[in-house]
């Protein structure tokens, strides 16, 4: 498949916008069970969840370049029964509003007390948001993970993996964020996003390898046998039938060497995956803060080359049909 | 339930375009609008087709066949493209299982192009909407065109009746005969996607002739044996005769 900009920029920063969010929950939670101090990260909630915003915005903008008709995008949310594409665009907004809920209470300070437990613990209104952002936050997730991953001929993505990549790869890279921003805003906290970051980061990169390796075992299940219906075991191509370019000719193929395919898978299991946790051990071993902004910084770049790899290696059954011009 | 569809017989067909061409004259200048040519007369120009004839070399030379293989919609019975659709815009019709695009309710997002294996799907990219074959929707069912006439463009131009258009759920129609008596197959019956549209495959025609068909068996000759004929030196007919 061709990567397109719109959709590597969309499934990276709302990847990162995601696990940004979760990780500020993941702190709210840990300091709501008293296993940390409620006041360490008091005034990192408010400012992460507005970061979070701006990369979920970011990538809402970025997915309106990848439509033909950006104005009619409002129709999209029709199919959610069938559509994994209609469900990400009924669950993203939904989304946003809840960490814009989230990040107002923090922000604004307006945080009353919604429930007191029996054991007289205060579920404020910034917990009740925190909680059902994150169960949305899953839900988009799933549902940019079953895109691709529910398209079966193209086998690559048509895998559990795909999910689960989507899933780890946003919370490390939120991870990774949210350590960058507690070193400058709450630096006490920033270990426990290091270390969180750590360990999400080498997940990712386990159920990325396992993609990997799982794809590179693919044998094609479409020959151009079963494509033409001719049972013969050599058939070759002696025309597409035109000589101009077309639809078919641009959107499934990189159009790149195969070296620089190569290349790009490697330069993402270095920048997406080694140097960051590297990274954030160096932070937990007693490094400077510097490490984890250098850390957010190769991350999401590595990530971009990892999306733009995850199309490339995509092979579409169609171009069967277009293997020589004339 | 209707099904429409399209036979392709690939043992007639002679790889000539004409429906490549008639499909673009009738889909272009239809109720639909436009299907352009990008930079149709400067470099790298691109262009909207519903159908497509490619040509495959099938076997090692000198022992080779030359396949011409028309390429379009197939509208399958259980269509990946449409259920992937976020708004709506493709959808199969109910009363004759024509897989359609609105166009006035399509983004443009190309992720239907990605669901179709076959790659049956283009891009409009002055219009950005997707379009396909619609079976010339908007001339099977025209009142004011004779009877006869209301068949796609491509049925209508194929020099060589390689194109048969019909209901594949009726199973008198010529379109089921042809499928079930002459080997029509789906493509890529692997993805489960019951393409409506068939092919029928290439077939060899070979007469077999017996000895006995050449010459008479009850040939008079043959029972009466050669006829006595004269010696040199005999008398003819004409030494016997005066005329």
């Amino acid at each position: 498949m061709r990567p397109a900009i719109s959709v590597i920029l969309l499934t990276t920063l709302l990847g990162a916008g995601q696990g940004l969010f979760l990780a500020m929950v993941t702190h709210q939670t840990y300091a709501f069970a008293g296993v940390l101090s409620p006041e360490g990260a008091r005034g990192l909630y408010g400012p992460a969840a507005a970061v979070a915003l701006a990369l979920l915005a970011g990538g809402l903008v970025a997915s309106f370049f990848h439509l033909g008709r950006p104005e009619r995008a409002w129709r999209s949310a029709a199919m959610w029964r069938t559509s994994w594409l209609s469900r990400e665009v009924i669950v993203l907004p939904a989304f946003m509003g809840t960490v814009f809920l989230y990040g107002a209470a923090h922000l604004t300070g307006v945080n009353p007390v919604l429930v007191r437990l029996p054991g007289g613990a205060a579920v404020d209104a910034s917990m009740v948001a925190g909680v059902a952002g994150a169960v949305l936050a899953f839900a988009l997730f799933v549902c940019t993970g079953m895109i691709y991953a529910c398209l079966k001929f193209l086998r690559e993505w048509h895998s559990p993996l795909t999910v689960a990549n989507y899933i780890l790869l946003g919370t490390a890279s939120g991870f990774t964020a949210a350590a960058a921003l507690a070193a400058a805003l709450a630096p006490g906290e920033a270990p426990f996003f290091a270390g969180w970051a750590l360990v999400f980061t080498l997940l990712g990169a386990l159920s990325r390898g396992a993609s990997l390796v799982r794809n590179a075992r693919l044998r094609p299940v479409s020959t151009l046998q079963t494509a033409i219906g001719v049972r013969h075991p050599v058939i070759r191509q002696v025309s597409q039938g035109f000589t101009a370019g077309a639809f078919n000719t641009h959107e499934f193929f990189h159009g790149c060497a195969a070296s620089l395919v190569r290349s790009a898978k490697w330069i993402f299991l270095v920048a997406a995956f080694a140097v960051p946790a590297a990274l954030a051990a160096g932070h937990l071993a007693g490094g400077p803060p510097a490490l984890l902004t250098a850390a957010i910084a190769i991350q999401m770049a590595g990530l971009m080359a990892e999306r733009w790899y995850f199309f490339a290696e995509a092979n579409h059954p169609q171009n069967l049909y277009y293997q020589a011009v004339a | 339930m209707t099904q429409l569809a399209l036979v392709i017989d690939l043992n007639v067909c002679v790889g000539c375009h004409a429906c490549v061409t008639s499909c673009k004259e009738w889909n272009t200048s239809g109720e639909a609008g436009p299907l352009p040519d990008s930079r149709a007369y400067g470099e790298q120009y691109r262009g909207t087709f519903f159908n497509r004839v490619q040509t495959y070399e099938v076997g090692c030379y000198p022992a080779t066949e030359t396949v011409h293989f028309p390429k379009s919609c197939l509208h399958c019975e259980d269509p990946p493209c449409v259920p992937v659709c976020p708004t709506g815009a493709s959808h199969k019709r109910k009363e004759d299982g024509i897989v359609l695009v609105d166009y006035d309710k399509c983004i443009g997002c190309k992720y239907c192009s990605w669901a179709c294996p076959y790659g049956a799907r283009e891009l409009d990219d002055q219009n950005r909407v997707m379009k396909k074959c619609t079976l010339c929707v908007d001339r099977i069912y025209d009142a004011s065109l004779p009877p006869q006439e209301r068949k796609p463009a491509c049925v209508m131009a194929c020099p060589t009746s390689a194109r048969l258009f019909g209901d594949i759920h009726d199973p008198e129609s010529e379109v089921s005969r042809a499928i079930r008596e002459e080997g029509g197959y789906p493509l890529m019956p692997e993805w489960g996607t019951h393409p409506a549209n068939h092919y029928l495959p290439r077939r060899k025609t070979r007469v077999r002739i017996h000895a006995d068909e050449l010459e008479r068996a009850d040939n008079p000759l043959n029972v009466d044996r050669q006829q006595p004929r004269p010696a040199k030196g005999e008398p003819t007919l004409d030494d016997a005769v005066t005329w």
